[in-house]
């Protein structure tokens, strides 16, 4: 017969973190060339809070950050200042070329999908191979120079979490994708035990997800116990609106929201409007990909 | 009869469930009806289905509610343990549907193993079936403690309280073999909602509690934290050229606990330190940590270790160091299990080239049906071997320390098996496993004597002559490679325990005599 539940002796958010960390440390033993993707949006910085967990404040992991330029200026103030303040290794890559050339959605020479395509995966798949320029933050300076290492990054760390979208439910923490980046849904590896895929043939890579069990709102209650510094964006300043999910400025809207800081946010997730609405409802480009990123997933979006 | 326990907090931790069971026998429905009962689904989700299903003239299905829900998310493409989040007034859940084809025993895996608790539907009408009892002995063999049977499509048996009762009494004769007690049998239909949230009042004759009922008496599975200490090490970190002279020693605990000023010692290598500290970034110091935490901490002594070293409390029960040892596995991969092939075996943070030095017995994990002659294991078997690595590993026994037993097999870069420390076997020369360090009754150390050759030889000679398993070794050039060699042949002769004294060699052919450990 079952006993009945217990008070709980394991804080919640304690057990997330120790499952991330744990996974950080295996990715940072086991891969040689990794990093992990900073996209500025506040599960990325979470990850990257966890890592400063990880390895006792340091962060010996190069962070990648795929610059759209699009982005909402704010966002990337924030990056350098972080990247000063923390002493991160700060790697910036971009599809000058799709930009030189006008091929965006803003400019109107492509869809939606095919400029997130340009701009972020195939920036994103270039950047990590080393085949396109990297420029990193002189952390004295304050300026970007081009970085020395062209080594193609085999281990990616991703802060993608089961709960966002249909496709990301799916993923392993340790996820391999292909040497053309592609991502085998049907054939994922078993993962047990602790024990993942850490192991991998030439040319491939495996992309590591420490945050697959978060929830969004587990995510607030952790940058409100941690104290996390967060973009602005994502609060409402008095125009009862604001950011609840971060992307390029022309494909990412605000929501009606009067949450003015992290309480309040953690409020509207658990009991008020938003208990029952995806959080990437403000994001165009999954409805033009028919509800879900498996589309653009499976080629190597993260 | 269980009554309603008292309302928790709503931040209770999440309960990571699986839900397993053959093809067909109305796991979708399940879930559909659990999602819609706890109003767990988004707005309008219901609605839509159901005017769906009245436009194509199609009897509304709760199982279509979860194959939207696929659907919507990820266009149908594939099959795998996805999640599904739910919460009822308890608590919020993870259900990993674990899919019932056997092609995809896997994902089950992947999904079991992460699981706190299990439920395994079973259809009334067709009985337990083959998937049923493979499903109900890989949860066993996973270590899942907490298992409950839904026998499912009660309403198509007309709510029959006999066709239950011998389901019931198959299926706990089976997973009694297997040593599993499952916490309970519940009559449902997901069609009709019986049982599931609410009581069947067309099943008078059942008194136990409701599906919902169940979920929320489960218990969080809480890391071991009473027993003997367990820590696999991840890492050392030393961030000197960040200024950090601090030498960390870095993993989760699986079970016990340690504190500042405990003496530890690490497995394989019997070395021995003292904790000096718990080490933490930003949050409140501590003197101690337990099992199920992501820690770190300082010793008093530096000594050399590296991944594959698990540490343990002095004093506390022991690892098992060994090279063969007895395991049960069962195994994924296309091609089969086969003696005097190389694999990789994992198991805390060690990975060694491991071989199948015999294969026992190969088990149905369906049937039970046992063959004794079978030289390989196939995809989806199970099997009773023995293995041999090719360098000491350190291991828990199942019965004794379940997180510290469990290994996976590696083969081509893919985990292809999973299995389970049984015994510990002496080695092929017929030693104990036990330490080798501990075995010669002292530490294995490295001494390097600088200068002339003779200071090295004389420190050989006088341990020697006390009574150590010690041994010289000449350094003669300062080449990478050689080094590298040297260095290795330093560890190998670590890890057997022997004290070596390196100096510089002589100019002869002579080199220090290797004395085998015995």
């Amino acid at each position: 017969m079952l006993k009945p539940l217990e008070a709980p002796p394991v804080d919640h958010l304690d057990q997330l973190e120790a499952r991330s960390v744990h996974i950080l440390r295996e990715a940072y033993a086991n891969f040689k060339q990794l990093c992990m993707l900073w996209s500025i949006g506040k599960d990325s910085t979470v990850l990257l809070w966890l890592a400063r967990k990880a390895f006792f404040g340091h962060v010996p992991v190069p962070l990648v950050h795929i610059d759209t330029s699009y982005k909402i200026p704010e966002m990337i103030a924030y990056r350098d200042r972080l990247a000063i303040e923390w002493n991160l290794t700060m790697i910036v890559g971009q599809n000058t070329e799709a930009l030189l050339a006008k091929r965006t959605f803003p400019e109107g020479a492509v869809d939606r999908i095919a400029c997130c395509g340009l701009l972020k995966t195939e920036a994103l798949k270039h950047t990590l191979s080393g085949e396109w320029p990297r420029r990193r933050l002189n952390l004295k300076s304050g300026q970007y120079e081009p970085d020395r290492n062209t080594e193609p990054f085999t281990g990616v760390i991703v802060g993608a979490r089961a709960d966002e979208e249909g496709s990301r439910s799916k993923e392993r923490y340790f996820s391999p994708r292909t040497n053309a980046n592609a991502w085998d849904v049907g054939e994922q590896p078993p993962e047990f035990w602790n024990q993942y895929k850490t192991e991998f043939a030439p040319g491939t890579h495996v992309r590591i997800h420490p945050l697959l069990d978060w929830t969004e709102l587990n995510i607030w209650e952790y940058i409100r116990r941690e104290q996390i510094p967060t973009v602005s964006l994502y609060y409402d300043h008095g125009s009862g609106r604001r950011y609840r999910s971060l992307g390029c400025g022309p494909c990412t809207q605000c929501v009606e929201s009067g949450a003015r800081d992290v309480p309040e946010i953690i409020e509207e997730l658990k009991s008020g409007k938003f208990a029952n609405i995806a959080e990437r409802s403000g994001r165009a480009q999954d409805r033009d990909d028919g509800g879900g990123l498996e589309t653009l997933r499976r080629d190597g979006y993260m | 009869m269980l009554t309603a326990t008292a309302t928790l907090p709503t931040d209770h931790r999440r309960l990571n469930l699986v839900i397993g069971g053959h093809v067909d026998h109305g796991k979708s429905t399940i879930i559909g009806r659990l999602l819609a009962d706890t109003r767990s689904l988004p707005e309008g989700k219901l609605e839509q289905v159901r005017a769906r299903c009245e436009r194509n003239s199609k009897p509304f299905e709760y199982a279509f509610l979860l194959d939207a829900l696929k659907d919507e998310q990820a266009q149908g493409i594939t099959i795998d343990a996805a999640r599904v989040f739910f919460k009822t007034a308890q608590r919020p859940y993870i259900l990993i549907d674990a899919p019932g084809h056997i092609e995809f025993l896997r994902n089950l895996i992947t999904g079991a193993a992460r699981a706190e608790a299990a439920l395994l539907v079973i259809d009334a009408k067709e009985g337990v079936r083959e998937n049923s009892r493979r499903h109900g002995y890989m949860m066993g063999m996973l270590g899942i403690r907490q298992l409950v049977v839904l026998v499912n499509k009660m309403d198509l048996v007309g709510y029959d309280r006999e066709v239950f009762r011998r389901i019931e009494a198959e299926f706990r004769a089976f997973l009694s073999q297997l040593g599993v007690k499952p916490d309970g049998f519940i009559p449902v239909s997901g069609r009709e909602g019986d049982n599931i949230a609410s009581r069947a009042a067309a099943m008078p004759w059942y008194q136990g509690p409701t599906v919902l009922e169940t979920l929320d008496r489960f218990r969080s599975e809480e890391p071991d934290s009473d027993k003997p200490f367990r820590m696999a090490v991840q890492d050392v970190y030393k961030f000197t050229g960040q200024g950090d002279e601090r030498r960390i020693v870095a993993g989760t605990i699986d079970s016990g606990r340690v504190s500042a000023g405990e003496e530890v010692v690490f497995y394989p290598s019997g070395k021995r330190s003292k904790v000096a500290s718990i080490e933490v970034f930003s949050r409140a110091p501590q003197s101690a940590a337990k099992a199920g935490e992501a820690t770190g901490f300082t010793l008093a002594e530096q000594i050399y270790l590296s991944r594959g070293e698990i540490a343990t409390v002095a004093g506390q029960p022991r690892l098992q160091v060994v090279t063969r040892l007895k395991a049960s596995i069962f195994w994924l991969g296309r091609e089969p299990l086969v003696k005097q092939k190389d694999y990789v075996l994992k198991l805390g943070s060690a990975r060694v080239p491991v071989r199948v030095e015999e294969i026992h017995r190969v088990l149905d994990a369906s049937t039970l049906d046992v063959d004794d002659a079978k030289s390989q294991v196939d995809r989806h078997e199970v099997a009773e071997c023995t293995l041999r690595t090719s360098r000491p590993i350190a291991c828990d026994l199942a019965s004794d320390l379940a997180a510290t037993s469990r290994f996976v097999l590696v083969e081509d870069y893919e985990i292809r098996g999973g299995g389970i420390v049984r015994e510990a076997l002496p080695d092929a020369a017929g030693k104990g496993a036990v330490p080798f360090a501990a075995r010669h009754h002292q530490r294995a150390l490295v001494l390097v004597a600088a200068g002339e050759r003779g200071p090295a030889m004389k420190a050989d000679d006088g341990l020697l002559d006390a009574g150590r398993i010690a041994t010289c070794l000449g350094l003669e050039s300062s080449s990478e490679e050689t080094l590298r060699r040297i260095s290795e042949a330093a560890q190998l002769l670590r890890d057997a325990g022997v004290i070596l004294v390196a100096g510089p060699a002589e100019p002869t052919t002579e080199r220090g005599s290797v004395l085998e450990p015995c």
